[in-house]
C-alpha cells in the first residue's frame, strides 16, 4: 500500500497554545480590516465589499463589440448623472462589463418607474456614446462600435436590508442546529467545542473577505452555510473516533485518545479534504465570475476547517471536559456501550495535561 | 453469501439503469443523432429544468402596497359612513378617515350631533354600508364620537386578498403576451405581501413591466338583443354579430368575445376551449359605469335552489356610479347587462330590479363562478399599487456562458477525484470511481425526477457532493487498510471498515444535510435553493454508492478469487 501519514504520532495538544495564537492573529487581522475600513474607508472601501444583494443597487451586464477602457465608460457614466458607478470589465471575456451603480435615492414607490428602469435606461444612454445599441438577440453590426445589455440585476434597498438581515439569521441558526445536533450525538461540551471551531472558521472567512474585498453577496452566504455543514464533517470524524477509542481502552484518558483519534484519523482528513480542495479549486479556475466569491469562500473555508477540527475544536473539548471532571466522577460522552455515568477513571485528570506525549498502545 | 450477491448486482444495475434512462433516454422519438455530443446536450437541455440563471428570463419581485390600499379603503369607508348616515336622517357633524400608514392603524371617526342618537347609529349603519361590520371594524365610543377601527384579523386578510387579486391580474395579463411557462407565486412569508414572476426566455423585461402596471379595465355595458324573446343573444362568430348590425359596427356598438359560459339556464350551450370566445356579444358604447365607479364585490350564498347552493353576486358602487347605475337600470328591467373586463364579456346577467349602489348579480351561479367573477370584479377595481424591489435579468448567452463554466468545473473536479483515488488505492479506487459516477447519474436522474430545478449554484452543489461523496469511500478504505494492518483476514478487514466508518458516515451526511435545510429556507426564489437541492440529494444518492455498490463490489471481487485471499489492492 502506497500511504502517506501512516503511524503518525504527535502531540497535537501540546500545540494548542501556537495554534490558538495563530488563530487569533489572524482573526484580529480580520476584524482590524473591517474596523478600519468602517472607519476610515480608505480607497472608498467599507468593511465588507457587500454587493447588491445586501446593499441594495443596480448591476448592468453589457457586452461590448470593442470594449472601451473603464475610465472612459466612467466618464460617460458621469455625463449622464450617474455618481461612483463601478466598472468592471470581466475577466474570462473581452467584450463584456459590469457595471455597478450605487442605490438611487429614488423612492420605491415610484409608480411605474423603478429601481431599475432608471439605473438601466441612463446607463444605456450613457453608452450610446459608444456606439450603437442593439437588440439581445441581434448580431452586432459591421461597421462601427456597439454594445448590447445581457443581464441586469437591481434589488431595491428593502430587499437588501431584509437578505441582510436573514443571512445573520440564517447563519445563527445553523449553528444552533448544529449544536444540538452534536450534543444529542455525543455531549454538550463536544457540541459547544464544535461549535467554537465552525464559529472561529466563518468569522475567519468573512476576515479574508474583508481584507482583501472580495465581494459578499446571496452566493457567499451559501458558501459559510456549506462551510459550517464541511467543518462540522470533519470535526465529527475525530469525536467519532475518540468515543470509539474511550469506550475501547477505558483506562486511558482523555488528552492521550485525543492525540490517538487524531493521528488515526490524520490520513482521512488530509486525503478528503484534498479531495474536496480540489474540486472548490476546479470551480475557482473554471467556474466563471459569478461563483467566484462563493468558490473562494469554500477554498478558504475547506483550509481552515480542517485546521479547526484539530487545532481548535479538539483542544477546547478536551479543556472542557477535564474542567468538568475536575471535582466529579468521569463520564463517558453519550451514546457509548458504557452509557453515562460511568466509574471514576483510573488516572486522575490534572495529571494529564502535564504528561508527555505518550505513544499511543498499538 | 453468493445468493446475495446476486441479489445486490441485480438491485445495482436496476437502478443504474433506471438512472441512466431518466438521465439520457430523449423525450421524443430516438434518433441516432441522438447518440452525438450535440445530441445529448439537447437531450439533457429538455430533460432538465434549467433555471433562470442558465436558461436566460427574468425574475421579478413586487410588493403589494397593501398599506396604501388600506389608507384608500378607509377613506372609501368614512364616505360610505358618512353617506348612510345622511340618508338614515342622523344629525352628524363630522365623518373622516384616519390612515396611519406608519403605525398601521386605520380608523373612521363620526362625530354625532346627537349622542343620545348613537346606539341606534350603531346598529343601523352596518346595515347600509358594505362590509361594515364588528369582525371587521372595531367601535368604541367617547362621548358624541364613536371610532371604528381595522381590526387586524381585517388588516391581514385585506392584505391577503389584495395580494391574490394583484396575483390574479398580473397572471391574465402575463397570459396575454404569451410567456412561456411563467412562474407567479406568493414569495417570502404571507404578512410580506410580495408576489414572484418568473418569465423564462424573456430578456426585455421592460414591456412586460409596463403591461403589469396599467390599469385593468371593468365596464358594465348594455346588451343589444334584437326583438326575440330568446336569453342573452349571442353569435356564434364575429362575423354574424357583426352582420346582425347590419355589416359594420357603428360607432355605438362594440362586439365583444363572450368568455365564459353564464349558467344553467342556457340549455343547448357547447362548452368550448377556455380559450376560445364560445360566442360573441354586441354591446352597447360607452358603457354605463366602468371599474372606477366600483367600491367592492363579493359571492354570496343566496340559498338551495333544487341540488345545490345557488349564489349570486353582491356589489357595491361609489356614490357617482351608484347614481347612474341606479337611473339607467330601472330603465332596464328585464334586459341584460354585459360585465367587461378588458374587452371580454365576462358574463351577461339578468336585471331583476333597479340597481342603484348595492345590488346583486342574479344568474344562478355556482359557488366557482360566483367566487370568479367576484374575484374579477374585485381585481378590476384594484386600487393598490405595486412596486419593484427585485429584479434579476439574464440573457440567453450570459446563461450559456454559465453552464458552460459549471459543466467544465465539473468536468475538472471529477477527473482530479478520480485520478487522485486511483493513485493512491489503486484498484479500490476503480471501486470509488464506478460509486462516484453512479452518484452523478443518480444525482442528475433524482433531480429530474422531482422536477427540481438545477441552476448555477446548483452545479457547484453537484461538484461539492462529488468531493463530499468521496469521502465516504476515504473513510471506509482507510478504516480497511487500519484493519488490514493490525492483522485481520482480508474479508473480515472490510467487512470491519464499512462497519465501522458507517456511524461516521451518516454522522456526517445527517450534518450536512441540517445545514443544507437552513440553507434551502434561507435561498427561497434565488437560485441558492438549487444548490442546496443538489447536494442533499448526492449525499442521499451517496447512502446507495458508497455504501451499498461499494461493499457490493468488494463482495464480487472476494468472490472471484476461490480460496483464502491474501492482499487487497488498497
Amino acid at each position: 500500500m502506497f500511504q502517506l501519514f501512516h503511524n503518525v504520532n504527535l502531540d497535537w495538544l501540546k500545540l494548542r497554545k501556537v495554534f490558538i495564537l495563530l488563530s487569533t492573529t489572524i482573526m484580529l487581522a480580520g476584524l482590524a480590516s473591517a474596523l478600519f475600513r468602517q472607519a476610515y474607508h480608505p480607497g472608498g472601501t467599507d468593511a465588507f465589499n457587500l454587493g447588491i444583494d445586501f446593499k441594495g443597487g443596480t448591476v448592468v451586464t453589457a457586452e461590448f463589440k470593442q470594449r472601451p477602457a473603464p475610465e472612459t465608460i466612467r466618464d460617460a457614466l458621469h455625463a449622464q448623472g450617474i455618481s461612483d458607478p463601478i466598472i468592471q470589465p470581466v475577466t474570462d471575456k473581452p467584450g463584456d462589463v459590469l457595471i455597478r451603480l450605487p442605490k438611487l435615492e429614488t423612492n420605491e414607490n415610484v409608480a411605474g418607474k423603478t429601481q431599475v428602469d432608471v439605473g438601466r435606461a441612463d446607463v444605456a444612454k450613457a453608452l450610446q456614446t459608444f456606439g450603437t445599441q442593439v437588440g439581445i438577440n441581434d448580431p452586432f453590426p459591421d461597421q462601427g462600435n456597439a454594445f448590447k445589455i445581457i443581464g441586469t440585476e437591481a434589488v431595491g434597498v428593502i430587499a437588501g436590508d431584509s437578505f441582510r438581515i436573514q443571512a445573520v439569521k440564517v447563519t445563527l441558526l445553523a449553528l444552533i442546529g448544529m449544536l444540538l445536533f452534536i450534543s444529542f450525538r455525543f455531549e454538550w461540551t463536544y457540541g459547544a467545542a464544535a461549535v467554537i471551531a465552525v464559529f472561529h472558521d466563518v468569522l475567519i472567512t468573512l476576515g479574508f473577505f474583508s481584507i482583501f474585498q472580495f465581494e459578499v453577496n446571496l452566493t457567499v452566504v451559501a458558501a459559510l452555510l456549506t462551510l459550517v455543514g464541511f467543518s462540522v464533517n470533519d470535526t465529527i470524524v475525530v469525536f467519532d473516533r475518540i468515543r470509539e477509542n474511550l469506550r475501547m481502552h477505558r483506562r486511558s484518558n482523555l488528552y492521550d485518545v485525543t492525540n490517538d483519534s487524531i493521528n488515526q484519523t490524520l490520513s482521512r482528513t488530509i486525503i478528503t479534504s484534498g479531495l474536496v480542495f480540489l474540486s472548490v479549486l476546479a470551480l475557482v479556475v473554471f467556474g466563471g465570475e459569478v461563483l467566484r466569491g462563493f468558490s473562494l469562500a469554500l477554498l478558504i473555508g475547506i483550509v481552515f476547517g480542517t485546521y479547526s477540527s484539530i487545532a481548535i475544536a479538539s483542544p477546547i473539548m478536551v479543556w472542557w471536559q477535564q474542567r468538568l471532571e475536575a471535582g466529579k466522577s468521569q463520564t463517558l460522552p453519550a451514546g457509548t456501550r458504557g452509557g453515562g455515568g460511568g466509574g471514576p477513571r483510573r488516572q486522575p485528570a490534572q495529571s494529564a495535561r502535564n504528561t508527555k506525549a505518550s505513544a499511543a498502545a498499538r | 453469501m453468493k445468493k446475495s450477491l446476486t441479489q445486490r448486482i441485480i438491485v445495482i444495475l436496476i437502478v443504474t439503469l433506471a438512472g441512466l434512462a431518466i438521465v439520457f433516454w430523449p423525450r421524443h422519438k430516438p434518433t441516432a443523432k441522438d447518440l452525438t455530443l450535440a445530441g445529448i446536450q439537447n437531450n439533457l437541455r429538455e430533460t432538465i429544468h434549467l433555471g433562470l440563471d442558465l436558461r436566460g428570463g427574468s425574475h421579478l419581485v413586487m410588493q403589494v402596497q397593501v398599506p396604501e390600499y388600506l389608507s384608500n379603503l378607509t377613506k372609501q369607508t368614512a364616505t360610505g359612513v358618512q353617506q348612510a348616515a345622511q340618508q338614515l336622517g342622523y344629525d352628524v357633524k363630522e365623518v373622516r378617515p384616519e390612515a396611519d400608514e406608519k403605525n398601521n392603524t386605520y380608523r373612521v371617526v363620526l362625530v354625532a350631533g346627537d349622542p343620545s342618537k348613537i346606539p341606534d347609529l350603531r346598529d343601523q349603519l352596518p346595515r347600509k354600508v358594505n362590509d361594515f361590520d364588528p369582525n371587521t371594524w372595531s367601535e368604541t365610543t367617547n362621548g358624541n364620537t364613536v371610532t371604528w377601527e381595522l381590526t387586524d384579523r381585517a388588516k391581514a386578510d385585506l392584505g391577503t386578498r389584495a395580494t391574490q387579486d394583484a396575483m390574479k391580474i398580473i397572471d391574465s395579463r402575463i397570459n396575454s403576451i404569451g410567456v412561456a411557462e411563467p412562474t407567479l407565486q406568493e414569495y417570502g412569508t404571507a404578512a410580506s405581501h410580495q408576489i414572484l414572476l418568473q418569465m423564462p426566455g424573456m430578456s426585455d423585461p421592460e414591456g412586460v413591466k409596463r403591461l403589469l402596471a396599467t390599469e385593468s379595465k371593468l365596464e358594465l355595458m348594455k346588451v343589444v338583443s334584437p326583438n326575440n324573446p330568446a336569453p342573452i343573444q349571442t353569435y356564434p362568430t364575429k362575423e354574424a354579430a357583426i352582420a346582425s348590425l347590419g355589416g359594420t359596427v357603428p360607432p355605438n356598438r362594440r362586439v365583444l368575445p363572450y368568455k365564459e359560459g353564464n349558467e344553467p339556464t342556457q340549455a343547448g350551450q357547447n362548452p368550448s376551449s377556455p380559450n376560445q370566445p364560445q360566442a360573441w356579444v354586441v354591446v352597447e358604447d360607452p358603457p354605463v359605469v366602468d371599474g372606477s365607479e366600483l367600491r367592492s364585490a363579493e359571492a354570496v350564498n343566496a340559498g338551495p335552489t333544487g341540488s345545490s347552493d345557488t349564489y349570486h353576486i353582491a356589489f357595491t358602487l361609489k356614490p357617482s356610479g351608484a347614481q347612474k347605475f341606479g337611473a339607467w337600470t330601472a330603465a332596464n328591467v328585464g334586459a341584460y347587462m354585459a360585465v367587461v373586463l378588458n374587452d371580454e364579456v365576462q358574463s351577461a346577467p339578468f336585471i331583476k330590479s333597479q340597481i342603484t349602489d348595492q345590488g346583486q348579480i342574479d344568474g344562478n351561479f355556482t359557488k366557482a363562478s360566483a367566487d370568479g367573477l367576484a374575484l374579477t370584479l374585485r381585481s378590476g377595481a384594484l386600487p393598490a399599487k405595486i412596486s419593484y424591489i427585485e429584479e434579476r435579468t439574464v440573457g440567453p448567452s450570459l446563461g450559456n456562458d454559465s453552464i458552460k463554466a459549471g459543466v467544465t468545473a465539473c468536468i475538472v473536479g471529477l477527473l482530479l477525484v478520480v485520478l487522485t483515488m486511483v493513485i493512491y488505492y489503486r484498484w479500490s479506487g476503480i471501486n470509488a470511481v464506478v460509486a462516484l459516477m453512479l452518484n452523478t447519474v443518480l444525482t442528475l436522474a433524482a433531480l429530474i425526477l422531482f422536477n427540481a430545478t438545477l441552476t448555477l449554484p446548483g452545479i457547484a452543489g453537484i461538484i461539492l457532493g462529488i468531493g463530499m461523496a468521496v469521502d465516504s469511500n476515504v473513510l471506509i478504505f482507510e478504516r480497511i487498510r487500519e484493519e488490514l494492518h493490525s492483522g485481520k483476514t482480508v474479508p473480515s478487514a472490510i467487512e470491519l471498515g464499512f462497519a465501522r466508518a458507517f456511524v461516521t458516515i451518516v454522522d456526517t451526511h445527517v450534518t450536512t444535510i441540517i445545514s443544507s435545510a437552513f440553507l434551502y429556507a434561507f435561498g427561497g426564489g434565488t437560485p441558492i435553493r438549487g444548490f442546496a437541492v443538489t447536494l442533499v440529494l448526492g449525499l442521499l444518492a451517496n447512502l446507495f454508492t458508497a455504501v451499498f455498490v461499494s461493499r457490493t463490489i468488494f463482495m464480487w471481487e472476494l468472490s472471484r478469487k476461490q480460496g483464502r485471499v491474501e492482499t487487497l489492492s488498497i
